[in-house]
């Protein structure tokens, strides 16, 4: 069985009404149901996450890729939701759990990074600080090795250690998200959802982070799922794609497939305005 | 029985002396009914002594959990000890003694203020002798001699969540109560380490209730948080502005947050004793005198004076048992470590 996986995941903001399913999508040309004006930001999401593999989630804005991602990092927000997510190591719906067993599954198999800093990170709290909350959280209660093993993170995400004890405020937007990618990798995970992992940044450190990022992956042995608007990141990262529009899949196959040989109308407009 | 209640001398200037007339007329008016009339027993209504008690109540069954009441308003400003008042008020009754300390004094203002309105409302003695009080009203300390089985310490409290220093958001701290989640608190101790190399928290240190609840234990030093920990009395915080009780019921277990590797320490006085009294195992204050010199002296004042006659008085010399573990100045007198709490 694969490690995760998601079954008819569904998210409608609004009161929802009984069409709004079907007159919502990719072939509907929305995503905001003309009935009742609900916004469906996804709807029957289906997909799987192999051990140590890298999915790829690609569209364009609106097209439903965070609210994915939301609800498999079990960070879901206000709106009705609807589906099932499965874990490995866990029996049932996880979308399901009470505040304790989520909270649980969050400091320690699945871990998000979000796409805006301000919600993954206590800007006021040192970088070191930052991370160490996932270790204290999950019951490390030994000073020396907190700091050991938050410096091994440091490094492995090539953040400066001495910057270590600094408030996060100060550091740049690379650093901070590297910080971010540290703290989601600190109670070894087995998966972790990155939303959007280079919004912001230059194309330089861009291209830092996800070396860095995909060597830590490879060392570690994690598994991913990479929410990007994106299409180069997506190359470079993931082993598999899923193409989404108006909160739908569209299109998923291995990567070199969908980039090389595009079958949807949408994916193959995606893939020539990039070149 | 240091009570003193001299009408204060009041020579006004004679431009104004029909308005002293009229003051004077008044307050001989309210002397005159012996303090109780008008007035309920223990000046509240009866209805919300109800209230408070079943609160505390409430407060003793989950210890450390902030039990809401409706606090009335008091003839002081809120946050100058309404909580603790309306507490004590509830729980005493005619036989008790009363005590109130004001960071170890029986003396300042407020805490001779509080006692006069308990004495003249609620028909109780008063003393400044810990030993002797049934009741103790506190601000910000607990006192160096043991308190026993059948004594109750209220303290006055100013803010009620020790998470509030990590996240002003009362919403998400309830959360996370509900939730044992002191994630944050740990970081807030993490970075504290980072800075100072040691948890370096003056006062209202935060404190594991029963290994459940976090409870900010109010402003007592550190060297009264071990006090906290499997006592023989009932501890109830009450805070009067924001409306919560609290407490820690007898032999409960109190547990300071610290790292395996960085302990909790209590304040150090290293080479300073008492001046008055010549006490080491004291929570000592330094004070400086009119000619800038500066000196430690006892914080605790009533029991200084009980060492100013007897120096080798022990912190438990009222009770029929040695050895009793009572904060870090406790000596112990027991020679095996078990045992000495036999009766």
């Amino acid at each position: 069985m694969s490690l995760l996986e998601a079954e008819g995941l569904t998210k409608v903001y609004g009161d929802g009404c009984a069409v709004c399913l079907d007159r919502t999508g990719d072939r509907a040309g929305t995503n905001q149901c003309p009935i009742c004006g609900s916004v469906v930001a996804c709807a029957d999401v289906d997909l799987s996450v192999k051990a140590g593999e890298v999915l790829g989630i690609v569209g364009e804005s609106g097209s439903g890729k965070s609210s994915v991602a939301e609800l498999l990092a079990l960070d879901a927000k206000a709106g009705h939701t609807d589906g099932a997510v499965r874990h490995a190591n866990h029996e049932g719906n996880l979308l399901d759990v009470d505040y304790q067993t989520r909270h649980e599954l969050q400091n320690g198999e699945i871990s998000l990074v979000h796409q805006h800093i301000r919600d993954g990170l206590e800007l006021g709290f040192s970088g070191g600080g930052n991370v160490a909350e996932k270790l204290l959280s999950a019951g490390w209660r030994n000073y020396e090795e907190i700091r050991e093993r938050v410096g091994s993170l440091f490094e492995a995400t090539e953040i400066p250690v001495d910057r270590m004890d600094d408030p996060t405020s100060t550091y740049s937007g690379g650093m901070q998200r590297r910080v971010q990618i540290a703290r989601a990798l600190a109670n070894d995970p087995n998966v972790i959802i990155l939303d959007e992992p280079t919004t912001g940044l230059d194309v330089s450190v861009q291209a830092r982070v996800l070396d860095m990022f995909r060597r830590v992956q490879r060392e570690e042995d994690v598994a991913a799922v990479v929410v990007s608007h994106d299409l180069g990141v997506i190359r470079l990262l993931a082993d598999r794609t899923l193409v989404m529009r108006h909160g739908r899949i569209i299109e998923s196959g291995l990567t070199d497939r969908v980039m090389e040989d595009p079958h949807h109308a949408y994916t193959q407009t995606l893939i020539n305005s990039v070149i | 029985m240091t009570e003193t209640d001299s009408t204060p001398n009041r020579t006004a200037p004679t431009d104004a002396v029909d308005s002293v007339d009229a003051v004077d007329a008044v307050l001989d008016s309210l002397d005159a009914g012996d303090g109780l009339d008008g007035y309920n027993y223990a000046y509240l209504d009866e209805h919300t002594k109800r209230e408070v008690r079943r609160s505390i109540l409430k407060a003793i069954a989950i210890p450390g959990h902030q039990v809401p009441y409706a606090s009335r308003p008091m003839p002081l400003a809120r946050g100058w000890g309404t909580g603790g008042i309306q507490a004590s008020l509830s729980i005493l009754g005619p036989d008790d003694t009363f005590k109130v300390i004001d960071q170890g004094s029986d003396e300042s203002v407020n805490a001779a203020n509080i006692r006069r309105l308990a004495g003249n409302t609620a028909d109780v003695e008063t003393t400044t002798d810990t030993t002797d009080a049934d009741v103790i009203q506190t601000r910000h300390r607990i006192p160096e001699e043991v308190l026993t089985d059948d004594q109750i310490l209220v303290l006055q409290v100013p803010i009620t969540d020790a998470l509030r220093k990590v996240d002003s958001s009362d919403a998400s701290n309830r959360r996370r109560h509900a939730h044992k989640n002191y994630g944050k608190m740990w970081v807030h101790l993490y970075e504290n380490v980072v800075e100072y190399g040691e948890i370096n928290i003056a006062a209202r240190y935060p404190t594991m209730v029963g290994g459940r609840y976090l409870m900010d234990p109010s402003p007592i030093p550190r060297w009264d948080v071990p006090k906290l920990d499997d006592a023989d009395n009932l501890f109830v915080f009450a805070a009067g502005r924001e409306a919560r009780i609290y407490a820690v019921p007898p032999h409960t277990s109190v547990e300071p947050l610290a790292f395996e590797d960085r302990e909790f320490q209590v304040e150090r006085f290293p080479d300073q004793s008492c001046r008055a009294c010549g006490s080491t195992d004291t929570y000592l204050t330094e004070i400086e005198t009119d000619d800038g010199q500066r000196h430690y002296v006892c914080n605790d004042t009533s029991f200084c004076l009980k060492r100013q006659d007897n120096e080798e008085l022990p912190k438990d010399h009222h009770l029929d048992r040695e050895g009793v573990d009572w904060g870090p100045g406790t000596p112990n007198n027991t020679t095996a470590d078990s045992g000495g709490d036999a009766e």
